[in-house]
């Protein structure tokens, strides 16, 4: 909206707070370590939801992990200028349905806007765990997705 | 079975400190509730109940409550942020209305500012919180979850940080009457855009101040009321809330005063037309401007129209609030400002504001509050207070 920074927001790959474990993500950071991205469906009702639960926010019913496709679009966002680097916290809607709140990253502060196309990109919390974030596709400057997780 | 006429609120009290750093917690909820029951006329061997919420140091209730040495036979500490002690009064009105206790006590205290706490922080990870797994490493904080509401609100309605500004300006001009208030500075909508952007597209004088201090309430069986000398205030109707993420289906442009705003008015038998004065939490401009739209003041999207050109400033503007500067300039201990909107209210029915914003003939007000954090789980409360 009035965002002015000029700095380029970056991945800042091993350099993200670290999670507390939980058995209820475990399976996500396993999957994530060889560079897939899970979400969790419903097996009664159907609907996938975020953030991954054992049982259906819809319906208590019991869910199931399934690969998604780390495709989604910018629902919302902010961002945060005056740290250094700049840094953002947003939510993505996924093309599976869900939103779920994340940052965007690897990308120039102009490349954000609402309904913006992204696509997953896992980096690195300061212990090594993978973090799901997005950048922003179809740039002038988009690269290939970084290599590690 | 409704609250509506079996509660009053007898007394208020606004810890007049704004710095605290050499008085307790524990002190600071003490010297409010004293506050209140000397504004009330009562002793504190007629309180027997008392709320409190997460502010309050100790388990729950128990610590306060045995510093105070208070004799009870109701407890209550729920807790959804800066909303709760709104939600507090509707839960007094009930417990007194069933004759689980006949004076209530609520108190709020704490020195945030003293601490050097603020909304930039990150927030603290509770390591069993469910969400914490998922969302610890993008460092949500209070403003940046507030700041993405406003983001997605101006991407829908084409809401301005023009129209989110004069929020700020209309509390400034009631902080100028306040010698209690932080910030006494009339400011215009010009001020707030050329302070620091903190969180787009939330600058720095659209947020709270962060102040230590306090406040506190007396709510009691209305034949209690009856028999002290204080202006009656009746508790009319109340709502409560709550909304998260919905497992997935976000939506940022509503917020759960949609729910308890409603609810409130249908119980007090009265509509928004019929509101003379607002108490509306302000922990940013955009959490006023969400609650207006809530609560049925203008239509969902309307609400950057209807807080310009100083529709907000007693006097001159349809929907007076937060009369004592608000959170925005006044006051917002415990960085929890729910107690402090109660208290303007009661001010204001009493005919005891500040005479430059004292609203006309105020028989009728709400006061409603958001806690928590708008843009992932937050609580709401709405309440209707009546002159009698």
């Amino acid at each position: 909206m009035t965002g002015t920074s000029s700095t380029r927001i970056p991945l800042r790959d091993g350099d993200w707070p670290d999670a507390p474990p939980s058995p209820e993500s475990a399976p996500f950071v396993a999957a994530a370590r060889e560079g897939r991205f899970l979400l969790r469906r419903c097996t009664a009702c159907g609907k996938a939801h975020w953030y991954p639960r054992a049982l259906c926010p819809f319906c208590l019913g019991e869910t199931a992990w399934e690969e998604a496709s780390g495709q989604g679009t910018i629902y919302g966002y902010t961002l945060l200028a005056r740290e250094d680097p700049p840094r953002t916290i947003a939510y993505v809607t996924l093309a599976e349905g869900p939103t779920m709140l994340t940052s965007l990253v690897d990308c120039e502060p102009g490349a954000l806007a609402v309904g913006r196309p992204v696509q997953l990109v896992f980096v690195r919390s300061r212990d090594g765990t993978p973090v799901p974030c997005f950048r922003p596709v179809a740039m002038d400057d988009l690269r290939e997705p970084a290599a590690g997780e | 079975m409704t609250i509506n006429g079996r509660a009053h609120i007898v007394g208020a009290y606004e810890h007049p400190t704004r710095k605290a750093p050499d008085k307790s917690v524990a002190q600071l909820h003490a010297e409010a509730a004293a506050g209140a029951l000397a504004d009330a006329g009562l002793s504190k061997d007629d309180v027997d109940g008392y709320f409190c919420a997460g502010d309050a140091p100790g388990l729950g209730p128990l610590a306060m409550a045995d510093y105070l040495n208070l004799t009870l036979r109701h407890l209550d500490s729920t807790d959804i942020g800066g909303a709760s002690y709104i939600a507090h009064v509707a839960h007094a009105a009930q417990a007194i209305a069933t004759g689980k206790c006949s004076v209530a006590l609520i108190t709020l205290a704490g020195r945030p500012r003293s601490a050097g706490h603020s909304g930039t922080a990150a927030r603290p990870v509770i390591a069993d919180a469910p969400d914490s797994p998922w969302e610890t490493p993008f460092g949500p904080t209070t403003v940046n979850l507030y700041a993405m509401c406003a983001q997605r609100h101006g991407h829908e309605f084409g809401t301005t940080p023009e129209q989110l500004a004069w929020i700020k300006v209309a509390a400034s001009h009631h902080a100028q009457h306040n010698p209690h208030a932080m910030l006494r500075d009339v400011v215009s909508v010009e001020d707030v855009l050329a302070s620091p952007m903190v969180a787009d597209p939330l600058h720095r004088l659209d947020c709270c101040v962060v102040s230590d201090g306090g406040g506190a309430l007396v709510v009691a069986r209305p034949e209690i009321a009856r028999s002290l000398k204080r202006p009656l205030v009746r508790v009319m109707g109340a709502g409560e809330a709550y909304k998260g993420q919905r497992g997935g289906e976000v939506d940022l442009t509503w917020s759960a005063a949609r729910l308890s705003g409603p609810a409130a008015f249908a119980e007090a038998g009265v509509s928004p037309a019929d509101i003379k004065y607002a108490s509306i939490y302000d922990s940013f401009t955009i959490t006023v401007l969400m609650q207006i739209e809530d609560l049925g003041f203008c239509a969902k999207g309307q609400g950057g129209r209807f807080v310009a050109d100083g529709n907000l400033i007693s006097g001159t503007g349809r929907l007076p609030f937060n009369t004592d500067g608000g959170g925005l300039c006044n006051n917002h201990p415990a960085n929890r400002g729910g107690i402090t909107k109660v208290i303007e209210a009661v001010r204001q029915l009493r005919g005891e504001a500040h005479p430059a914003v004292q609203v006309g003939n105020c028989e009728l007000a709400v006061a409603t509050g958001i806690g928590g954090l708008l843009g992932s789980r937050h609580g709401a409360a709405t309440l209707v207070l009546g002159r009698e």
